[in-house]
């Protein structure tokens, strides 16, 4: 079953560079749709409380003890779902307006969808680190091919820094994976996998500088602020339907590989280090946040707050709590879902303005209603209103923190205000005011409404039901992240309680609770949350 | 005593003496017109047959020639990769103008004389036999250098190699005598067994160290360890690229094959002394070879610089001093092998196309253009930079694994480190390759040829005797099997052993497996 998820859409990518060039759109657009209806009935089958399912595993590299092992669980599921999800109005996006050598596009689109979810799958560490360098490489030619030079950034540089930067970090983390499997073997026999180097754990000393190898990688990949140079230009540079995936899916990764690799087999220094990174996922909200309102570049505006939400996620990860890492999953997907929409819609703004600059914009919404509705969705979903499921994913992101950390939290919520403004901003500067003359207010068409709705219908679904998520997530984050950290909380228990007794939620104990109770958690939370706004 | 008749293992010596056969037969054709074109074709099946006996001497273990050759995993694994390497520069070779010059016969003799050279260094098990065989690769190879008569740089080439190369030669023959001279013996296990009992005096005596330095020095001159590497970019340049892309694969993989068996066999008790000198050695090469490359716009130098910093990497699996960093190092020295040939057999197609221009700034438009000679080189660039789905990843992942158990992780890093630095170049080809010229700004695409003549004269091939470089052109050489045939088989076999490498690590365990009795 995963292997099919994760070789469909190479496949058909590599029969879409093969037939004519007027299929291939068809063939890739085939592809993407098998691998989400695949997606789809994983999820229909899916166990919550099944740990790592629809396993697969055999050797590949016997010699060097590196195996071809999958699987997914409550941590991982959404995130294929949002990959696989996300893929198809890339696609068709693109498809509507067509494209240069459209097979080799189609293929490179194809085969990024395949890295990215082989990354959300390996459960073999070698694997992991394989794919999430394989990753770059499609988007490296995207972006490359068909890029455009914009405001002086041109294609090459602009791909270059991308790719050095990134992979900056995944050969250290390459070197700190197979540090990892040698150190942890211990002489004994070879093994990568993710599950029996978490049973088998690491000498304390040596998990501090593997952490950072690893931190690197991801850091770099979200991107976090302090490694965040090479994003604005390749998000100028790069062509949208790519870029939307890019952002949406690839940026998780890096949050999600904090998730699973670092916080169960580092678990000693990912304590150690965990102001370090809180630290660094406060500057990229506050940094982010502050860069977002005051760009004028559409697409910076999307990169800089993306920086500002995956440190939000990065944060919740890092309150090392049930709460917190919940929460991380949740505004993962919802992230990812909320980003594919307000790409195209730049997009589709830049082709009734010919501009991506706020500037000279405005009046948008005056003849196009439901087009500015679309646009007020992904608005409202962005700046985390109440009764979005980013709020939600907010929420217990910022409960895990204020259990963790009292003064962080505080910093932290203002981040949500920030959002409030520069996505008000960018609402009210592109759709509001008076319509420039050369500017053109047309309603949305049928064909692109086709694509852009569904991922927005997902968005409004997901924030009448955001517990989906939050539930099948919920064993898996007892097991990764609560289990592992929990004897380190015996040790400081005075501390935890009163931070959990102001949080209003008696956290770890409560791991196995019954939906409804949950969800009034949820709820009671929801309260607090505009009562201290 | 016995006095026994000495027996000849005529199988195991089946590898040189097919080669020996062929060089002979090869060389004398010549003599006759009518049958003179079967030449290449005949140099093609020596190396068939050389191939042949080795596949069939697959797992042999022998001593020959009352030790001082040796046949076994090693020998025959990298043989086979010499072997095959020198196929791929006889196809390149194909209406090249040096071979032409030069006479096609004599051309041929020269190389698979020094393929004979290489068979033999892999085998050499003796101080003697070492030396001998590294001179009979070594000096048809300045030979070969100097073959592209018309051109100036050839000929530079050939002079400058010959010089540099007699400087390296000289300075191993003198670590030899010394490495003799401390242990008293000339077999590799003989002079192991000098050393481990001559006590600890023996092995830090400062005559015996100087001459494992010597020995390093020298061997750093043939496999371009920087800082011995000065020759390096100048020869890769000048010389015709078939023979270019011989010495760039061949030639190290020899002297590779020769510096595990010497460090490893015969100098194996003072590795402690030696390991720190080579991990120095390989940091320079990977830090020197690297940000060498950076500034290079000629694709030739490119690829020369690139292989100082390869060989570092390569060096690494030898500092350990594992079986496991053997393995791994055949392996890197395989995938090598195939993404060199595959950017070099690219090179050639492009330079015939374009009248002898290998600037990395004329290669723009080449995957709009002709997307099966793109593919090649883009394929071999991914590799050489160690990204996946590759076979130079999988190798650079066994390397560092290797490094890391053997606890050199500083070296590791190194590697990593010299990887990122390497992007750099390395995409700079491929983004030149694939990503939109931009016409207005740069009138680079329109006349590739005299558009770098008039950035850098430098790279415009000087004519003597006034041959037109045109008179080599050859528009068609994007669709010369025997040119594109190599590319893309160099880029299929990358591609496979990137994503099945199962099959060629236990290639490389062959040899790390021959090796076992002698690592500790």
């Amino acid at each position: 079953m995963l292997n099919s998820i994760l070789w469909t859409p190479l496949i058909f990518g590599l029969i879409a560079m093969l037939v004519p060039k007027r299929l291939a759109p068809w063939t890739a657009g085939a592809g993407a749709v098998i691998t989400l209806a695949l997606a789809i009935a994983v999820l229909a089958g899916f166990d919550p409380d099944g740990g790592m399912q629809y396993v697969v595993d055999t050797e590949w590299i016997s010699g060097l003890g590196i195996d071809y092992s999958l699987g997914i669980d409550g941590i991982s599921v959404f995130l294929v779902l949002l990959t696989a999800l996300a893929w198809v109005p890339a696609i068709a996006f693109t498809a509507l307006r067509g494209v240069e050598r459209p097979g080799l596009y189609y293929f490179m689109l194809a085969a990024g969808e395949t890295a990215t979810l082989g990354a959300f799958l390996a459960q073999d560490l070698i694997l992991f680190v394989l794919f999430f360098d394989l990753m770059i490489v499609p988007f490296y030619f995207l972006f490359g091919i068909w890029g455009r030079d914009r405001d002086g950034v041109t294609v090459q540089s602009a791909t270059l820094k991308m790719i050095v930067y990134t992979l900056i970090g995944s050969l250290l983390m390459l070197v700190g994976a197979i540090a990892v499997g040698v150190i942890a073997a211990d002489g004994g026999p070879l093994t990568f996998s993710i599950a029996e180097l978490t049973e088998k754990g690491l000498p304390n000393g040596s998990q501090n500088w593997i952490f950072w190898f690893f931190a690197a990688a991801f850091l770099v990949k979200m991107p976090a602020f302090p490694l965040h140079g090479w994003m604005p230009d390749s998000y100028r540079a790069a062509p949208v339907a790519s870029l939307a995936v890019f952002s949406a899916v690839l940026s998780k990764v890096g949050a999600y590989g904090f998730l699973r690799v670092v916080l169960p087999i580092m678990p000693d220094a990912t304590e150690l280090f965990q102001t370090a990174m809180l630290v660094i996922a406060l500057c990229s909200i506050i940094y982010g946040s502050f860069m977002a309102f005051t760009r004028f570049d559409l697409r910076l505006i999307l990169g800089f707050s993306s920086v500002a939400q995956l440190g939000f996620i990065t944060a919740g990860i890092f309150a090392l709590n049930e709460s917190g890492s919940e929460g991380a999953v949740l505004q993962m997907v919802n992230h990812g879902l909320v980003v594919v929409p307000a790409f195209l819609v730049v997009a589709l703004i830049a082709e009734r303005t010919g501009s991506e600059q706020l500037g000279p914009m405005g009046g948008l919404a005056k003849r196009a209603p439901v087009f500015a509705v679309i646009f007020l969705i992904v608005t409202m979903a962005t700046l985390a209103i109440p009764a979005s499921a980013n709020f939600i994913g907010e929420f217990f992101i910022l409960n895990g923190i204020w259990q963790t950390d009292v003064a962080i939290a505080v910093i932290a919520s203002s981040g949500v205000v920030w959002a409030a403004f520069y996505a008000l901003r960018m609402y009210q500067r592109t759709m509001h005011n008076p319509l420039p003359d050369d500017a053109d207010s047309r309603e949305i068409s049928l064909r692109d409404a086709l694509v852009v709705v569904p991922m927005v219908a997902c968005v409004v679904v997901l924030a009448f039901s955001p517990q989906l998520i939050v539930h099948s997530s919920e064993p898996a984050v007892a097991e990764n992240v609560v289990s592992v950290f929990d004897d380190a909380k015996a040790g400081t228990e005075g501390e935890y309680v009163a931070s959990a007794g102001a949080g209003e939620r008696a956290d770890g104990g409560e791991n196995h609770g019954s939906e409804a109770a949950g969800e009034t958690g949820g709820n009671g939370e929801a309260g607090h949350g505009e009562a201290s706004q | 005593m016995n006095f026994d008749a000495p027996t000849i293992d005529y199988a195991g010596l089946s590898p040189i003496i097919s080669l020996t056969a062929g060089l002979v037969v090869v060389v004398l054709v010549a003599v006759f017109d009518s049958v003179k074109r079967f030449g290449p074709a005949l140099a093609l099946l020596t190396l068939a047959v050389t191939a042949g006996c080795l596949i069939w001497q697959w797992g042999t273990e022998a001593d020959l020639v009352a030790g001082s050759l040796r046949i076994d995993g090693l020998a025959v694994t990298l043989s086979l990769l010499v072997v095959v390497s020198a196929a791929v520069a006889i196809l390149l070779s194909r209406d090249d103008p040096a071979s032409s010059q030069a006479g096609e016969s004599d051309y041929l003799g020269l190389l698979l004389g020094s393929v004979l050279g290489m068979v033999m260094l892999t085998q050499a098990q003796n101080i003697l036999t070492f030396f001998v065989a590294l001179e009979l690769l070594s000096i048809p190879l300045y030979a070969l250098c100097g073959t592209d008569l018309r051109r100036r740089e050839s000929l530079e080439s050939g002079l400058k190699y010959l010089i540099v190369g007699s400087v390296g030669s000289a300075t191993l023959l003198y670590g030899l005598a010394m490495v003799y001279g401390g242990s008293g013996a000339t077999g590799f296990t003989e002079i192991a067994q000098g050393f481990s009992s001559g006590g600890p005096d023996l092995l830090d005596d400062s005559l015996v160290l100087v001459g494992v330095g010597m020995v390093a020095v020298g061997l750093s001159f043939k496999v371009s360890i920087a800082p011995f590497h000065q020759w390096t970019p100048d020869v890769y340049q000048g010389a015709p690229t078939p023979i270019t892309a011989f010495m760039a694969v061949a030639t190290k993989i020899a002297a590779f094959a020769i510096f595990i068996r010497f460090f490893l066999v015969a100098l194996g008790p003072l590795i402690d002394q030696w390991d720190v000198m080579l991990a120095a050695l390989a940091a320079i090469s990977i830090v020197v070879g690297n940000v060498g490359a950076l500034a290079q716009s000629s694709l030739k130098r490119m690829l020369g610089y690139s292989g100082i910093a390869q060989a570092g990497y390569m060096l690494c699996g030898i500092v350990v001093g594992t079986q496991a960093g053997v393995d791994a190092l055949v392996f890197y020295l395989a995938a090598y092998v195939a993404m060199n040939l595959a950017a070099f057999a690219v090179v050639v197609i492009h330079e015939r196309r374009t009248g002898f221009s290998d600037r990395i700034a004329s290669l723009k438009g080449l995957g709009r253009e002709d997307p099966a000679v793109a593919w090649p080189l883009t394929i071999a660039m991914l590799a050489l930079a160690g990204l996946p789905p590759t076979a130079g990843f999988i190798g650079k992942l066994y390397l560092i694994q290797a490094l890391i158990e053997g606890d050199w992780t500083w070296l590791a890093v190194m590697i990593a480190v010299g990887t990122m630095i390497s992007l750099a170049y390395y995409l700079r080809v491929v983004a030149t390759v694939w990503m939109r010229a931009e016409p207005a700004t740069d009138p680079g695409p329109a006349a590739p040829g005299g558009g770098a003549t008039a950035i850098d004269s430098g790279d415009l091939p000087p004519v003597i005797a006034g041959a037109a470089p045109d008179a080599f052109e050859d528009h068609g050489s994007g669709r010369r099997w025997y040119l594109l045939g190599p590319a893309a088989l160099g880029a299929a076999v990358t591609i496979f052993f990137g994503v099945i490498p199962q099959p060629l690590v236990e290639f490389a365990q062959q040899a790390g497996n021959a090796l076992a009795p002698y690592i500790s």
